[in-house]
């Protein structure tokens, strides 16, 4: 018998906005180099989701994910390259399958080695297997193109339908049509009984097992599976820069897999979304912008760590969540109803004192930092630099001062207010807490009336 | 066969310096089940601690206070941030020991630069601890440092020279090759941190409330002991090993930012290799791959060759691609991790491990 479901507006309405903003984004970013950035956001939203396939879905921390985005770029190019020189025709839109295809043999075969335990043993034998494959790949050069790596070209063979991939444009929305492909049947993954089952093996493997599955089997066939997508993006990046080198398998490519993961949020399913896009973001902007952002990036992912294990999107669906609630409850138009509003437009107003304080802390922690860059790391003669539109020559003492003491009071300020915000959103979740269940019992009472 | 004794030395030293790190690790992982990413990280700070306090105090007490300080680092990292994140399982530990080694990494090069420092032994640790000479009969005589420099003179830098001069009748004279006293110290340090760990671990009233707050934690809470003291400082210990690892490591080879990258892996291998938790174990393994490792880099032959003298022919295409024509040194920084594949295939528990 089938069973008949409302028809989730909501959520119809993201997949919609996704494929809005997918086809739409090339007429907002115009230039050749915003093009390129939003194309490589596309691949690494594959990267990052099959990452979190492993991490956020099945618990399982790898510190090699590069290997398989990588492995899946040398396929496709290798394959690219092959083809290029036979008169046969090339399917070069169907060479990130190619690559997925042979990220999957390979996660099938180190999967095997790899997921016959969870936790930290996984995360160690992972680390080794990509040790294995980057060293492998300055060794073997007949492969992997040694120090120079490989390169290919995408316009080989004859135009299907005027599609040369000759333009970064006609690269985009292939590269737009994998990622929502991959994205969809990554959700849809998650919602299988399989899925599931990865989220128990996750929570409870002890009764998994009782339950008379082999939670070996099913951290396998998921690495596997993880695997294949993540080949899918190397095989896009390959065509995308037309370049692999040995880097794209190193241990820095999978490091960043977990940093941005992480900080998009690994609970929520469009989490590694927002990581990617930060990911990609930080590697061609950021690093531009500072000699310390490795610094930065490490101080963020430890206090994200910290004091945010849901990242971005764990923040982003709390509040939402809260709001629903918020107007849930003031719908009702009660006394308390209102009490709960005026609360909640208090934690609101404490958000924003919070980012305030936030600015004078970053800036005053920034400077001392870039301070200590450019004394111990710049070829500069001399010393000065600029630092917020301000010339700043770091060996100056009042800077420092001033750097200390702005860091100390800022600190001082930030520290109050996190602590009355933290008060206040406690009271109010207990506010409401108490009002759903006043509503609910009354709700109960009234259904008991009727009965009687 | 000076070669194979030296290069045993070696690799005994090399082992023995991994098991200094690898101890600190199986430490802190069997005591509290946290996997210290960072752990590379302290044998690296420690390392460049020694180095600035030996500018200011000298070798010897820099060897005292880098692990202490390392200790104290290791124990405020796990009282203020690990602490924080037990209840969310084992891969936020991970997760943070991971962020860890990012920032020691950046902080690192930030107060001493990208290069490498020129952190060297102090004379004491200097020069050949024993040398082996061996005539053209191959007969080897071991000259031993307190032998003194001077019969060593007069048998080796005088051949030195004549070694260089007429290299080709190397037959007529006499080879020396020198074990230096730094790695016999490696050795040394090693050993006797082993003892003393054992010693305390066993026979200490420390070491019993040590090993009961791992097996029953409330137990041992209830009778009045700080259960949270005790682990912070279990990991004060393991990072303290991995300073003092650190500084004789980095006097001995180089201190550089990228030392930590190069043995962090190898010490993850070391462990799984051993089997994860067990101090024996990791014993084992770090001897096998310090001596395997120092024994690769040595060999210079190719595997090719190894075929060739095995009588085994490889077609004309196999003889000529790239894997075969790889000399053995060449190949060398692979082989822990094909090591590791290995014992995951044949023995997925590890040398020691518990089924």
């Amino acid at each position: 018998m089938t069973q008949i479901r409302p028809i989730n507006l909501e959520g119809k309405l993201i997949w919609l906005l996704f494929v809005a903003v997918l086809l739409l984004a090339p007429q907002f970013f115009t230039s050749n180099f915003s093009l390129a950035i939003i194309s490589q956001i596309g691949i690494v939203i594959i990267s990052c989701l099959s990452f979190n396939l492993l991490l956020g879905e099945g618990g399982l921390l790898s510190f090699g994910h590069a290997v398989y985005t990588g492995m899946g770029g040398y396929f496709a190019i290798h394959a690219l390259n092959a083809w290029g020189k036979t008169d046969y025709f090339v399917p070069v839109t169907l060479l990130p399958l190619l690559g997925g295809i042979g990220s999957l043999a390979l996660a099938f075969l180190l999967g095997f080695v790899s997921t016959r335990k969870s936790g930290t043993t996984f995360a160690m034998i992972t680390l080794g297997t990509s040790e294995l494959i980057a060293s492998m790949a300055l060794m073997f050069s007949d492969f992997f193109g040694g120090e120079a790596g490989l390169s290919g070209n995408r316009v080989t063979g004859h135009s299907f339908f005027g599609i040369t991939y000759g333009s970064q444009l006609q690269v985009y929305y292939l590269i737009a049509t994998y990622c929502f492909a991959c994205v969809a049947l990554i959700y849809f993954f998650t919602k299988t009984p399989l899925g599931k089952l990865l989220n128990a093996v996750r929570d409870n493997p002890v009764r998994v097992e009782f339950l008379g599955y082999n939670t070996a089997h099913i951290r396998w066939i998921t690495f596997t599976v993880s695997g294949f997508f993540a080949g899918v993006a190397g095989g896009l990046s390959a065509i995308n820069f037309e370049l692999v080198n040995s880097e794209v398998v190193g241990p820095v490519r999978s490091g960043a897999y977990i940093l941005f993961t992480y900080l998009g949020g690994i609970n929520v399913f469009f989490g590694p979304i927002i990581g990617a896009s930060l990911l990609v973001l930080t590697y061609n902007l950021f690093s531009k912008l500072t000699k310390a952002w490795l610094l930065y990036l490490g101080l963020i992912f430890f206090m994200s760590v910290l004091h945010l294990p849901g990242g971005i999107a764990g923040v982003i669906v709390d509040n939402t969540n809260l709001m629903r609630k918020v107007f849930q409850l003031s719908r009702l138009g009660s006394l308390e109803g209102r009490l709960v509003l005026r609360r909640f437009y208090g934690l609101w107003l404490h958000y924003l004192l919070l980012l305030l304080s936030l600015i004078p802390l970053v800036m005053s922690l920034s400077l001392i930092i870039e301070m200590l860059y450019q004394l111990q790391l710049t070829d500069d003669i001399s010393f000065d630099m600029v630092f917020a539109g301000l010339q700043i020559n770091p060996t100056d003492p009042y800077v420092w001062l001033l750097g200390a003491t702005g860091g100390l009071i800022s600190y001082a300020v930030f520290h109050l207010i996190k602590r009355s915000t933290s008060t206040c959103s406690s009271e109010l979740s207990e506010l409401i807490k108490d009002n759903l269940r006043q509503t609910a019992s009354s709700a109960e009472q009234t259904t008991l009336g009727v009965n009687l | 066969m000076e070669f194979y004794v030296i290069s045993l030395l070696n690799g005994l030293s090399y082992g023995l310096l991994l098991f200094m790190l690898s101890a600190g690790l199986t430490l802190i992982f069997s005591m509290m089940g946290v996997l210290n990413f960072a752990h590379a990280s302290f044998y690296m700070l420690g390392a460049y601690a020694g180095f600035a306090i030996s500018q200011y105090v000298g070798f010897w007490p820099a060897l005292l206070i880098a692990p202490v300080l390392m200790g104290l680092l290791g124990a405020l990292f796990e009282r203020y941030a690990l602490r924080k994140v037990y209840s969310g399982g084992h891969v936020p530990e991970l997760l943070l020991t991971f962020g860890l080694s990012y920032l020691v990494l950046e902080i690192v090069q930030i107060i001493w630069g990208r290069s490498t420092v020129a952190f060297t032994p102090p004379l004491e640790l200097q020069g050949p601890f024993v040398t082996l000479v061996s005539d053209q009969a191959h007969h080897i005589q071991w000259i031993w440092r307190w032998e003194g420099t001077d019969l060593l003179n007069s048998l080796c830098k005088l051949n030195a020279a004549e070694t260089v001069s007429v290299s080709n009748s190397a037959t007529d004279t006499v080879q020396c090759t020198p074990f230096p006293i730094n790695r016999f110290f490696i050795m040394l340090t090693a050993v006797l941190m082993v003892i003393l760990l054992w010693i305390i671990l066993t026979y200490t009233r420390l070491g019993l409330i040590i090993k009961a707050a791992l097996s029953y934690p409330h137990m041992v809470e209830a009778l009045g002991h700080d259960v949270p003291s005790v682990l912070m400082l279990v990991f004060g210990i393991g990072t303290a090993l991995a300073g003092l690892a650190g500084v004789i490591g980095g006097s001995t080879f180089i201190t550089e930012p990228a030392m930590a990258e190069t043995v962090g892996s190898v010490i993850f291998v070391v462990v799984v290799v051993g089997g994860i938790g067990s101090l024996i174990g990791s014993f084992l393994a770090s001897l096998l791959i310090g001596i395997i490792q120092t024994y690769a880099v040595s060999i210079d032959t190719t595997l090719l060759n190894v075929f060739a003298n095995l009588g085994i022919n490889l077609s004309a295409s196999l003889s000529h691609s790239s894997i075969f024509n790889l000399s053995i040194s060449q190949i060398a920084p692979m082989l822990p991790y094909l090591l590791l594949v290995l014992i995951l295939i044949f023995r997925p528990s590890g040398l020691l491990g518990a089924k």
